[in-house]
């Protein structure tokens, strides 16, 4: 089993579940509670990815980033570095990747809170920002759990995008499925059937977690 | 002038049907204000406009001259700077707070022990709001609104989320509370008994628009038109005191007369409510039987009003009847004089109403 690229599979997954949960929190409540028109447009933006064959996204991915492209000239100027073939591209291109499943869960558990707890909120003096962390945040924990383990597992299992944007480079971009991939084409069945073994029990784990939690199976608080 | 709410705005919620508001409160003379019309009338559209959840189309809120909303200054103040308290029908307690965590949302710790303690809700501070009962929980809501000292509380249908003889016994009992807390209040309801039992002034909505503002005894005695009249249905609010108590009746004294009614364990101060079309008149004067009240009076006014006649008069306090135009004429009703108005005990409905206003704000906060 290549235990190298579980692990950066898994910093990759733990880093993408942070920075969409950060990112995807914000846009949900937006998303859910803005008044605009033309919100269904930021809408199938959000949800592109799901339908989007990943080397679409990888191909355009790899233009933005390259340094002749405005934001790889900027990282490059910030950073001395470049994003093709790192992990930071590795990163931005998982994020924008695993956008919809962390946004749509949670939205809709926005969705879900009764708007008169807001509305009650609002009229006891408290501000809208304060009222999202007390009330919308507590009240959405489930959806907001799910959203993060789908992304997470989503980031795990994650290949075309992958091989896109960051290639195969041990220790660096080389992640689970591309292992599996490598050892399969290497005709070294016994590791790829272990990696691949191992992936699936963690999806299955991930899933039934998930399902479970919207189901109430372990309330996030205890029901009286 | 300046203990006023004023509130002339409109907004259109549909094709058809635009509400649209001239309200003016006296704040101190009025410390409880019901907002009374059908449902569909647009009550609960004003009372969120007051509150800030709705934006009016145009015109203005005044609240003790500060400018709440001026839609030609551009003024709309968001709910959090007007600091009105809102009830909402159902409550709308945060269901992932115990009893206390909900009162103190908006408060310190210390206040909102002491609201817990006034209120009588101290052993069920651990509570999650969905364990307690709806008359309980209104009186969450009601400490969760004042813990965060409103100028002014907007209560939307409270007692309609309660059981028919829950809300009855609430009444009461929320009138008391809302006199206590010393904040003026609007309360928005379709029922006339709460009306009458809740209020000191009543603005009536009909289709979108108030018709009529005045004393609540003023507006159902004399309702502004026809349309008024029909939502009001009650025109007799007349103020009485229980005098006597025996085998299931009440003896009471309304103004120079006296009359009874069936006993439904009310005391003290009370409303006696008779709708017009209750009160039969005869010249016979005659006949007594004891479960009727027959009472002698002199006409003062005869007005028609289609196929019937709507006649006021005076039997030691001011009545109205409602009686068919055709029998208005056989008894040959004319100012001046003399009828019996007969009115059975089971017509008299009676809602009990505390009218004595605390002169401060007790100790609350």
């Amino acid at each position: 089993m290549d235990w190298q690229a579980i692990w950066l599979s898994v910093r990759l997954a733990v880093s993408t579940t942070a920075i969409l949960l950060a990112l995807g929190l914000p846009i949900a409540y937006w998303l859910t509670f803005s008044p605009r028109r033309w919100k269904f447009l930021v809408e199938a933006l959000v949800a592109l990815p799901l339908v989007l064959p990943p080397t679409v996204l990888g191909f355009y991915l790899l233009l933005a980033m390259g340094p002749r492209s405005p934001l790889g000239a900027l990282y490059a100027k910030l950073t001395g570095g470049m994003l093709p073939f790192s992990f930071q591209g590795l990163l931005l291109a998982s994020v924008l990747y695993s956008f919809p499943f962390t946004v749509q869960p949670v939205a809709a558990a926005f969705a879900g809170v009764d708007r008169k707890l807001l509305e009650a909120s609002w009229c006891l003096g408290v501000s809208r920002a304060a009222t999202f962390r007390r009330v919308i945040v507590p009240l959405s924990l489930p959806g907001i759990a799910t959203g993060a383990i789908l992304s997470f597992a989503h980031t795990l299992g994650e290949f075309g995008v992958v091989l896109m944007v960051g290639g195969n480079i041990s220790g660096v971009t080389r992640t689970v499925s591309i292992s599996i991939y490598d050892s399969v084409q290497a005709l070294n069945y016994a590791a790829a059937s272990a990696t691949s073994l191992f992936l699936l029990c963690v999806s299955f784990t991930v899933l039934a977690l998930t399902y479970a939690l919207q189901r109430r199976i372990w309330a996030v608080w205890p029901i009286n | 002038m300046a203990d006023q709410l004023i509130c002339q705005c409109r907004k259109r919620l549909s094709k058809a049907f635009e509400v649209e508001a001239d309200l003016r409160i006296p704040l101190r003379q009025a410390p409880v204000t019901v907002l009374f019309g059908p449902s569909g009338s647009g009550k609960t559209t004003l009372l969120r406009m007051l509150a800030g959840l709705e934006r009016p189309d145009a015109g203005s809120i005044v609240f003790r001259q500060r400018p709440w909303f001026d839609a030609a200054r551009a003024i709309h103040l968001p709910p959090q700077q007007r600091r009105a308290g809102f009830l909402f029908q159902d409550y709308a307690l945060f269901p992932h707070l115990t009893v206390a965590e909900n009162v103190a949302y908006a408060a310190s710790r210390e206040t909102a022990r002491k609201l817990l303690d006034t209120f009588g809700l101290a052993e069920l501070a651990a509570s999650k709001p969905r364990a307690i009962s709806g008359g309980q929980q209104q009186r969450v809501a009601l400490a969760r609104a004042l813990a965060a000292q409103p100028e002014l509380l907007l209560l939307d249908e409270p007692l309609s989320a309660l059981d028919a003889p829950t809300r009855s016994r609430t009444r009461h009992e929320l009138r008391r509370m809302l006199l206590a807390c010393g904040v003026p209040s609007i309360v928005v309801t379709h029922d006339r008994m709460e009306a009458v039992a809740l209020g000191d002034w009543m603005a009536v909505m009909v289709e979108g628009r108030i018709r009529q503002t005045g004393p609540v005894q003023e507006v159902f005695r004399r309702p502004a038109d026809l349309q008024v009249a029909e939502s009001v249905g009650v025109e007799n609010v007349l103020a009485a005191e229980i005098v006597g108590r025996e085998s299931g009746l009440l003896s009471l004294q309304v103004g120079g007369a006296r009359i009874q009614c069936v006993d439904s364990g009310e005391t003290g101060a009370v409303f006696a409510c008779i709708r017009a079309e209750d009160v039969a008149l005869t010249r016979e004067m005659d006949q007594l039987s004891s479960a009727r009240n027959r009472l002698a009076g002199r006409v003062r006014a005869v007005i028609p009003e289609g196929a019937l006649a709507r006649v006021e008069l005076d039997c030691g306090f001011p009545l109205v009847a409602m009686v068919t135009a055709q029998s208005a004429g056989e008894l040959a009703l004319r100012e001046g004089e003399h009828v019996s108005a007969v009115v059975k005990a089971t017509s008299v409905h009676l809602a009990v109403h505390t009218s004595v206003v605390p002169p401060e704000r007790p100790a609350l906060q």
